[in-house]
């Protein structure tokens, strides 16, 4: 992919050829102003590294300070120690919150690697014509206000929705229900509206990621007798392995910070059972006036996506 | 073999209908008149224009756009100016430590909003800027600068040193390197990360809700989160303001479609 750009890099004709006039003349004063740029360069940088550190990390920070206070957002705080920690285990909803974003990784991310790697084996090389319409469609719901897709869910799902009309038509009427209320199912339906949202991403990912397999790799796998399903688990799966790991970090993310869609689509019912971390850091810090329980569920989402992130890269490393 | 073929399209296309079903379900939806019930997808027996201009007179769309374009008007540029010189500052320049604060930068790739939209709200309103969109502002510069560095640091470190050296011997100063060596060629990877950073601030939903109380100010999306508690049975007019949010940035998706997929794709690629 990082070939589009190097291509459009061509050196302006004016510049260079004026550059080679003077060269011999002038490179002895090149090494003064190298050092001058080094510390002059500072301006540079300092205007997006003030703004990022007042309005991004300075507030994380705060957020782990608060996250020891116990604080109302008016009245002066007091100290808290681990309290609000050790709330999180305590508290059956914060813990679950937690549970259940986890089991949304599976939809976001597992289930949409899963399409993503099938649609590769069976596409690749072997389809052009019109992919370019295709890209179009499986990257939209990439670019879309998920505040938006997540009203048009909540009416796919409801009672009279598509999903239980497509359901009836295909002669599954006996499980139409209003899913999103439905205390068992509601979470597996919100996760799949992540399925929807990740699998073309994944997909194009990995499309892109498999044309650049040399592919001398699969006549030589051909040579040696492989068929289709150990060319593709021998040569196919190690060439996406950088677009995998990459997938699965950024659609992990997604699901364990969700908020957006939580919030229009179910807003963490019915009773609580799609609770997560993120829907419950606004609850508890805009609506509840628990300031210190907010903080402290926000460090922990945080660790949560380190670690997960970490692990990721982890064991999707190249081990050679 | 062809047999093979059409499979294979027949199976993209299944998918690209269920990715597209949701959008037919709620442009069938907004067609129909206000407060209709739906039995499902249904084709309209009237064709009623009348709920989109329900819907925008109802969610206060005039006021709600015109905030989302005054945020995304102020935050692209400047995000883009900050994000460009200090790319150019950390990987051209090569300043002192600049391998920390990149290191710095590319650490809030991975830091979720949560953690930093609970304190930024109360930080901010000590000094006065919540309900503000200069907060908003640039609080979404903040959050997109570590994207944009680690962006256009990558794409500085792909030009070539000669490039720079050659203008260096002839005397140019770091700001003349920039502007006429360096620019010329960037305008591609800028487009792209422009229209993300557009992206970005319209779909911005978290930040706007905690930072704006005034309901008039927010942005679409953020208005549009308040409409759905106030009616939240009208399927036809949620349909239409679903609609009306959209509709802008699918626009711009559809003019700068290769910008959005590069980006998305080679900016993940890269991390």
């Amino acid at each position: 992919m990082a070939r589009d750009l190097t291509t459009s890099i061509s050196p302006p004709r004016a510049t260079s050829a004026r550059g080679g006039e003077r060269a011999a003349g002038s490179r002895r004063v090149r090494r003064p102003h190298w050092r001058g740029g080094r510390a002059r360069g500072w301006l540079y940088v300092f205007p997006a590294l003030a703004v990022y550190l007042g309005f991004a990390i300075w507030p994380a920070l705060n957020t782990l300070r608060l996250s020891f206070l116990n604080w109302d957002g008016i009245l002066p705080a007091t100290s808290a120690g681990l309290d609000n920690y050790i709330k999180i285990f305590r508290d059956s909803a914060l813990y679950e919150a937690i549970l259940h974003s986890l089991v949304l990784i599976v939809f976001f991310s597992f289930i949409p690697i899963c399409v993503g790697l099938f649609m590769t084996a069976l596409l690749m090389g072997k389809v052009r014509r019109g992919m370019t319409f295709f890209r179009i469609v499986f990257f939209l719901p990439q670019v879309l206000p998920l505040v938006a897709v997540g009203i048009t869910w909540r009416w796919l799902y409801s009672d009279t929705g598509v999903v239980n009309q497509l359901l009836d038509l295909v002669g599954l009427g006996g499980i139409t229900r209003a899913w999103l209320g439905d205390y068992q199912l509601a979470l597996v339906a919100l996760g799949f509206i992540g399925t929807w949202a990740m699998s073309g991403l994944c997909m194009m990912l990995f499309l892109a990621g498999a044309q650049k397999i040399d592919p001398s790799l699969y006549e030589a796998a051909t040579l040696d007798g492989a068929n289709s399903w150990r060319q593709f688990l021998h040569v196919t799966l190690p060439g996406v392995r950088k677009e995998i790991t990459i997938a699965g970090v950024i659609t992990t993310i997604a699901a364990l910070a969700s908020f957006d869609l939580v919030f229009t689509t179910t807003n963490g019912g019915p009773a609580g059972q799609t609770n997560v971390p993120a829907l419950l850091v606004y609850r508890l810090a805009f609506n509840e006036g628990d300031i210190g329980g907010a903080s402290a569920l926000a460090v922990v989402l945080t660790v949560l996506v380190i670690a997960v992130v970490s692990a990721i890269r982890y064991f999707t490393r190249d081990e050679s | 073999m062809r047999g093979g073929v059409s499979i294979r399209y027949g199976v993209l296309v299944l998918l690209a209908v269920m990715v597209l079903l949701p959008f037919a379900g709620i442009i069938l939806a907004a067609l129909h008149p206000p407060g209709a019930q739906l039995n499902g997808l249904s084709i309209p027996e009237h064709w009623s224009w009348q709920t989109l201009a329900l819907a925008w007179e109802r969610g206060n769309f005039t006021a709600l756009m015109r905030s989302s374009v005054l945020i995304s008007v102020c935050v692209v540029p400047l995000a883009l100016v900050l994000a460009t010189l200090a790319g150019y500052g950390l990987t051209v320049l090569k300043v002192w430590g600049h391998k920390t604060v990149t290191a710095g930068f590319v650490l809030g790739l991975t830091l979720p909003i949560e953690l930093i939209v609970v304190a930024l709200y109360f930080n901010l309103r000590e000094v006065g800027l919540t309900n503000s969109y200069l907060g908003i502002i640039l609080a979404e510069v903040a959050l997109f600068m570590p994207f944009g560095v680690y962006w256009m640091r990558s794409h500085f470190s792909n030009i070539p040193d000669e490039l720079v050296e050659a203008a260096r011997i002839d005397g140019a100063r770091d700001i003349v390197v920039l502007a006429r060596v360096l620019l010329p060629i960037s305008w591609p990877a800028i487009t792209t990360l422009s229209v993300l950073y557009f992206m970005w601030s319209w779909n911005q939903f978290l930040l706007v809700l905690v930072m704006m109380q005034d309901p008039e100010r927010r942005t679409a999306p953020g208005g549009l989160g308040l409409f759905v508690g106030q009616y939240s049975t009208d399927i036809p007019l949620l349909s239409a303001a679903g609609l009306i949010v959209i509709t802008p940035i699918v626009v711009v998706y559809l003019i700068f479609q290769r910008s959005f997929v590069n980006g998305i794709t080679q900016g993940a690629i890269k991390g």
